[in-house]
């Protein structure tokens, strides 16, 4: 699934990274816990976050995250968009709640991270 | 910016400074390690393992502690994390290497940390940990990665 497909999806709002929504993205986490994110990550997934500080988007670098999506209506601060301009990492919003969007994304057929064992 | 980078042809090393509390500048450090190891030709692997330990431990010094330190050293066959830390220290360590177990503030679990998650997070990507703590004082942590496996 693109990024662009993402979008549609979720009727979001692009806040950086317009030039990249033709990006490929073949599976999503979601999680308002940094920590989680860190210890279940994979690199190259969509993030769905509710956290919009500037320590979501660090936290989607540090993993190699491919595209945030923030929901709730949530952005970054200023300092989250200009890493994430930086990291040549697309932000998305969605209006739409934490549930609601991981729903949407998984039956058009995005996967979650394989946990080991599940 | 580091405060000091030094390199000879065996080892590479960068140390910054961490204010405790700062929250708005956490990460950075960890951020400035990834794209050092990125630019010196790191496996990718390792990469992402030494920035989530890197991460989580600055976040650590940011939460608990007064003032703290991080320091990058690489050499051909290792790679290390030093994290030293004037704060309070961690008076139970087995304790802490247990998932859940937290004494975070408010304030930490706004920014996404402090669900007790760190230590054991940082232990699952190094494969060497080592813990200092004196209660009171301080705590250092000491990180280390193989280069030649995948741990």
């Amino acid at each position: 699934m693109t990024l662009k497909e993402i979008k549609e999806i979720l009727e979001a709002e692009v806040i950086t990274g317009h030039d990249r929504l033709d990006q490929e993205i073949s599976a999503a986490g979601a999680s308002d816990l940094m920590s989680d994110v860190l210890a279940f990550g994979k690199p190259g997934i969509l993030l769905l976050t509710g956290l919009s500080n500037s320590q979501s988007v660090r936290t989607a670098n540090i993993i190699d995250a491919k595209a945030i999506v923030y929901v709730r209506g949530k952005k970054p601060d200023q300092e989250g968009i200009e890493l994430a301009k930086g990291k040549n990492i697309p932000i998305l919003s969605t209006k739409f709640l934490m549930y609601r969007a991981c729903g949407l994304l998984f039956s058009h057929g995005l996967m979650g991270i394989g946990v080991p064992g599940a | 910016m580091p405060e000091t980078a030094m390199s000879d042809e065996n080892s590479f090393s960068q140390r910054f400074e961490i204010r405790g509390g700062d929250f708005s500048n956490a990460g950075k450090p960890s951020t400035s390690i990834k794209e050092t190891l990125q630019e010196i030709g790191i496996d990718p692997a390792i990469i992402i393992r030494a920035s989530i330990a890197s991460y989580e431990a600055e976040m650590n010094v940011v939460m608990y502690a007064q003032r703290g330190s991080l320091t990058l050293n690489v050499t051909p066959e290792k790679l290390y994390l030093r994290l030293e830390d004037e704060g309070p220290g961690i008076e139970n360590v087995e304790l802490a290497m247990k998932e859940g177990f937290s004494t975070a503030t408010e304030k930490m679990r706004e920014m996404g940390f402090g669900a007790g998650m760190g230590l054991p997070n940082i232990k699952r990507n190094a494969d060497e940990l080592e813990i200092f703590s004196q209660p009171g004082k301080g705590l250092s942590l000491d990180i280390t990665l193989y280069l030649n496996s995948t741990g």
